[in-house]
């Protein structure tokens, strides 16, 4: 035990630890790892553009003019800037060169749009998702460690909630909020977000109640543990496992449930950048044969969606252990007569390829 | 049960001929790491009304080896080598074949027997339906009744045959599970620790039924299970298991009087039991069976190892009339190696004499 | 030294089972039922029996995990019985546990070095990092893991399952205790390490006067280990005292019928005469009423407790060992057995002939696989209906024998007060 001990063991120990959370990735099977990492790509790719919007998108999110020396310096837009100045934005044209995803009927640059659309979604997403487990979380823990009355009032009021269809009771909180808050983000973030807090509520509670029977949640009792730190440290780091997965596929069905609110005009406000308040506006256009101001941001929406759904399911397959096996086949090593089997399995054996083999 | 060993003399039992021949039986799972060799080529006989014993610790592979028998491997796991049961080659032949095998001809009886029952068919239309499904023209009433005459000889009164599996006792419904698997004649029976879940004295109860049964039908029995115990009461035949290979075989008054592998002294020792007056243990852990050491497997953990141990894989040789064990210190189980092994002074028959009482 | 560390008296623990939805009265498992015993300070103290005899649930009520229904612990100037949860926490310190199975008794989201130092955060005996460590590193050393430190940063998942093992006891030793309710430490472990742990568990016992109650179903583990043991069936004792005693000449035919049933690696027992008892445990919720172990005991006998459904049960076995056209011709005397009528310690057959039904059951009784009929106090006939009259049958109370105490009528008819006996007793008898 020399005085440096504690010091070098805390670097270690540290290590370790990053070592263990990380083992379950290193584990996975080789299909799931590559579900998440196409999936990160998608999502991390939106997640750039949500956070620096103004280094690829040539225009602001509501820039109706060119502005002198426009693709220079988008975001000086002047709003008293004289006509011959500061010509206009012209409406409705194709793709072109200068307008890669072609502009609206309100002189807005689509690509520019689809850009600056990342954001709110993003925003969206990550607040409405972060309430949902902020209430959803140790609601679920308390109500299934503690059991009882008071567990059986909140599953039903939960069972209730989620009777109800996503989109319905979003609309319905957002209606609810728009008569007291003005309409923004932070509403729109709410009206999303008490959507999924049953759903985690009941993954965690029912996880709680599974994990509460294990011999360890006793032993934490038996060493003298009170209540709270039974649950703190025990049973809450053993079911938060399954957060991550809930998570993603949350987060893509936000994307969608904002898309709804928006396409409906209960999201974020015009002329903020959202994906489906643009295909909303755009509906007219499409009969008129317009089909860009609708087209691009839909494609948005499906692309993040389905990065998120990826990021999802490889986690499930990587979190559940009774996935985790599957992809792997075993081989047992040839006799002296080598020819005969190996047809049998050889296109099975795809994903063993970079493993080493014992003989 | 006047002798205590009854079934043929070896002599006899070479006119008979082994009921099942397994060769170089060999089995693997996938893993993340590569492929993990729980049975390496294993081989032995079993013939009409003998019981063998497969012995080891948790994840020698006992378990595999038995599903191996049958072909039953979960998703990735992979079987080779050969298994011949009345002469006839199971692995590799088709799944038609091979359910028709299992049932027909090999029963299984597992651990579990709560998940092998389904819970919504009453006990007696499980018979229904194992004797239809290998002999379709049996008639409804005759499959029920084959039913009941089996299950009154494993003690379930006939009144309570179409009772539902929940209604019976784990005890019970371990006896339904080894009637369904005797009600069509199978040769030989195949049970994976049948008696873990139960307590000593149902355990003790279904392992005189399987003995009984045995005996009087003339099936073969493999039981496998990690208590030297229940071996030395019900076996014939012991197979002992270290890390996926049998390390010793022979008969089983012969084995535990005079265990010839170190591993096989080691586990003797180790058993508690009511006349211990000295705890025995064997330090160390098995080796990793995803990249096995390539001398002997026990080696790191052996008290009598020697120099030539670590590099030279020993094979089973004949120790003493029928009792084989794969350990250098034998003459004949450095087969495989090219230099010649000689054991250190201290030698085979000598350690042997010591450690018999 | 042979000061009592704790003394149980009268011990209930009962639980509510099937309880309806608007909390009516559901039906009671007595899994603990009116048991009494002293652990002396510095011995290993052994509950045997097989699943299902509450040997567990008594471990468990005695450190507090489960509320005791009635009866006393006492432990110090305290009864630990009374003791709500909040007021057993920090006794706990001085009560540990050691739990059956070792790779789910340890928080896989726990680092060894966390797990095993929690006791000591929780009770204030360290207040700091480096401390707990120190000390848990220490604790590791002495049940064999070592070096300590390098057990620390592991996570369970690392280590094999007797490593696992030795965590449970360091994390259950690391505060001191008195008194370690081990339950079945061994027993999910592979049979060539079980020794070490044992050994292990002994040796910390001598360097800190440890007290063990040494919970098991394995009697040759426990002949091994136990100073003094207790077997237990259905709840209650049957036969206690020193365990040499009851190794050497067991008084319980349900302590001799263990000892016959253990397999053990000596081809030369095989073919013994192991008169094993049949069935299994019965169901807690409705125990047989007399001895409990009456109707799988191979040497009942007349006043051991004979009720109706013994016969019923007799019967069935009966019918497992006749031919088919017995079966069916003596099923048609009976008439249907889930029609018979239960009425206390009577039995009320509805059968088509009563007088040939009187004649054959008188017949057949004697000849029954068990000794049901000696119980049979009469045969009379009630209108169309035959019915079987059960004489009284106390549940037997504890007698001193052979230097320990068992409860068995086999060593005289003991009735036990407020036990659950069968009839009425009669002048007459006993």
């Amino acid at each position: 035990m020399t005085p440096t001990a504690p010091n070098i063991s805390r670097w270690a120990s540290l290590r370790r630890r990053m070592e263990h959370a990380l083992r379950p990735w290193r584990r996975a099977n080789p299909m799931a790892r590559r579900l998440v990492v196409v999936g990160l790509l998608i999502t991390g790719f939106f997640g750039f553009l949500a956070v620096f919007p103004n280094a690829v998108a040539p225009y602001a999110e509501d820039q109706y003019r060119f502005v002198e020396g426009t693709t220079d310096d988008p975001l000086t837009v002047d709003a008293d800037c004289a006509e011959v100045e500061c010509p206009q934005i012209p409406r409705r044209i194709e793709p072109t060169e200068g307008h890669p995803f072609g502009t609206t009927a309100d002189r807005f640059d689509v690509f520019s749009r689809v850009i600056h659309g990342a954001r709110v979604a993003f925003a969206i997403v990550l607040l409405s998702t972060a309430l949902a487990m902020g209430i959803g979380v140790p609601l679920g823990l308390f109500s299934g460690y503690r059991g009882g009355k008071l567990d059986r009032a909140l599953v039903t009021l939960m069972d209730a909630v989620y009777v109800i269809p996503g989109l319905l009771l979003a609309i319905i909180v957002a209606f609810v909020l728009q008569r007291y808050f003005d309409p923004g983000l932070a509403s729109a973030a709410v009206a999303v977000g008490v959507v999924y807090i049953p759903q985690y509520y009941r993954v965690i509670r029912n996880h709680t109640l599974s994990v509460k029977e294990e011999p360890f949640v006793e032993a934490a009792r038996s060493i003298g543990a009170k209540p709270r730190t039974v649950i703190t440290r025990y049973v809450f780091f053993n079911v938060v496992q399954s957060v991550p997965v809930i998570f993603t596929l949350n987060a893509a069905d936000a994307v969608l449930t904002l898309a709804g609110l928006g396409f409906l005009g209960y999201g974020v406000p015009f002329p903020e950048a959202e994906w489906g308040l643009d295909v909303s506006r755009a509906l007219s256009d499409v009969v008129s044969g317009f089909w860009w101001t609708a087209f691009f941001p839909g494609v948005a929406i499906m692309l993040l969606v389905t990065g998120l759904t990826l990021v999802g399911e490889g986690l499930n397959d990587i979190i559940n252990p009774l996935l985790r096996v599957r992809g792997y086949k075993g081989k047992v090593p040839d006799r002296d007569e080598p020819a005969p089997e190996a047809d049998a399995t050889q296109d099975e054996h795809v994903t063993v390829g970079s493993r080493r083999e014992t003989r | 049960m006047s002798t205590p060993v009854t079934f043929a003399s070896p002599d006899d039992r070479d006119r008979a001929g082994p009921i099942l021949e397994v060769r170089d039986l060999s089995v693997a799972y996938g893993t993340p790491q590569g492929s993990l060799h729980a049975v390496d080529r294993i081989s032995f006989d079993l013939h009409p009304g003998e019981s063998l014993g497969v012995v080891g610790e948790s994840g020698c592979g006992k378990s595999s080896m038995g599903r191996g028998l049958m072909q039953l491997l979960p998703p990735g796991g992979d079987v080779g080598g050969s298994v011949k049961l009345k002469g006839e080659e199971l692995i590799g032949v088709g799944r038609r074949r091979l359910r028709h095998a299992r049932g027909q001809d090999i029963a299984l009886v597992f651990q579990e027997p709560m998940t092998r029952l389904d819970p919504l068919m009453r006990v007696s239309d499980h018979f229904v339906e194992a004797v239809r499904a290998h002999r379709p023209d049996t008639s409804k009433d005759d499959a029920k009744q084959a039913g009941r005459e089996v299950l009154a000889a494993m003690g379930i009164p006939p009144t309570r045959a179409d009772n539902y599996p929940h209604e019976f006792s784990g005890g019970m419904r371990q006896r339904i599970m080894i009637a369904l698997g005797i009600v069509l004649n199978p040769a030989v029976i195949i049970a994976d620790e049948p008696t873990t879940a139960l307590d000593v004295i149902v355990e003790a109860q279904i392992l005189d039924l399987l003995d009984r049964m045995r005996r009087t039908e003339d099936v073969g029995l493999i039981l496998i299970t990690h208590n030297l115990g229940i071996v030395a009461e019900t076996c014939d035949r012991v197979a002992v298991m270290y890390a996926g290979r049998i390390v010793e075989i022979g008969p089983i008054d012969d084995v535990f009087a005079n265990p010839a592998h170190p591993y096989t002294k080691g586990l003797l020792r180790s058993v508690i039991s009511t006349d211990t007056t000295e705890l025995s243990s064997i330090d160390g852990a098995p080796p990793s069976l995803i990249d096995p050491p390539c001398g002997c497997r026990f080696e790191p953990r052996c008290p009598e190892a020697f120099d030539a141990c670590p590099s030279v894989d020993p094979a089973l040789t004949e120790v003493r009339s029928d009792q084989h064990a794969a350990c250098l210190l034998y003459p004949g189980a450095d087969a495989g190696s090219t230099t010649d092994v000689v054991p250190p002074e201290r030698d085979a028959a000598e350690g042997l004499q010591g450690e018999t009482r | 030294m042979t000061d009592t560390i704790i003394e149980v008296e009268d011990l209930h623990t009962h639980f509510d089972v099937g309880g309806s939805l608007f909390g009516g009265e559901g039906d009671v498992v007595r899994a603990v039922d009116g048991v009494s015993f002293d652990i002396r300070r510095g011995e290993i103290f052994g509950l045997v029996g097989e699943s299902g005899s509450g040997k567990t649930t008594l471990g468990r009520t005695i450190l507090g995990l489960v509320p005791a229904t009635s009866g006393h612990i006492r432990y110090r100037d305290m009864d630990l019985a009374t003791l709500d949860e909040k007021q057993f926490r920090p006794l706990r310190r001085n009560l540990g546990m050691i739990f059956q199975d070792p790779n789910a008794s340890l928080n896989p989201a726990m680092t060894v070095g966390q797990g095993v130092g929690h006791p000591l955060r929780i009770h204030g005996i360290t207040s700091n990092r480096a401390e707990t460590r120190r000390r848990a590193a220490e604790m590791l050393d002495r049940c064999g893991l070592s070096p300590g430190e390098q057990f620390l940063d592991t996570y369970p998942e690392d280590l094999s399952g007797g490593q696992k093992q030795r965590v449970v006891i360091a994390r259950a030793l690391i505060t001191e205790p008195e008194l370690v309710v081990a339950d079945e430490p061994v027993a999910s472990l592979d049979m060539s390490i079980r020794a070490k742990v044992l050994e292990l568990m002994m040796d910390l016992q001598d360097d800190l006067g440890l007290t063990y109650l040494y919970i098991t179903h394995d009697l040759a583990s426990g002949k091994f280990v136990c100073d003094r043991m207790a077997i237990m069936y259905l709840g209650q004792m049957v036969e206690w005292g020193e365990s040499e005693d009851i190794y050497d000449d067991p008084q319980h035919p349900y302590t001799r019928a263990l000892l016959e049933a253990i397999p053990l690696p000596d081809p030369s027992r095989r073919d013994r005469d192991k008169k094993l008892p049949r069935g299994e445990i019965p169901d807690a919720l409705d125990p047989p009423r007399g001895c409990r172990f009456h109707p799988r005991c191979p040497e009942a006998f007349e006043p051991c407790g004979w009720e109706p459904k013994d016969l019923v049960d007799a019967l069935e076995e009966r019918w497992t060992t006749v031919d088919e056209d017995t079966f069916e011709r003596e099923l048609g005397m009976t008439g249907d057995l889930e029609r018979v009528g239960f009425e206390g310690s009577r039995l009320r057959f509805s059968p088509e002939d009563r007088n040939a039904f009187s004649t054959w059951l008188q017949d057949v009784g004697p000849e029954l696989p068990t000794a049901v009929w000696s119980g049979v106090e009469t045969v009379e006939r009630d209108g169309d209906d035959v019915v079987v009259r059960f004489r009284f049958g106390p549940e037997p109370g504890q007698q001193q024998h052979a230097g320990r105490t068992v409860a068995c009528h086999l060593h005289g008819v003991v009735a036990r007060p407020d036990g659950d006996h069968v009839g009425e007793p009669v002048d007459a008898t006993t």
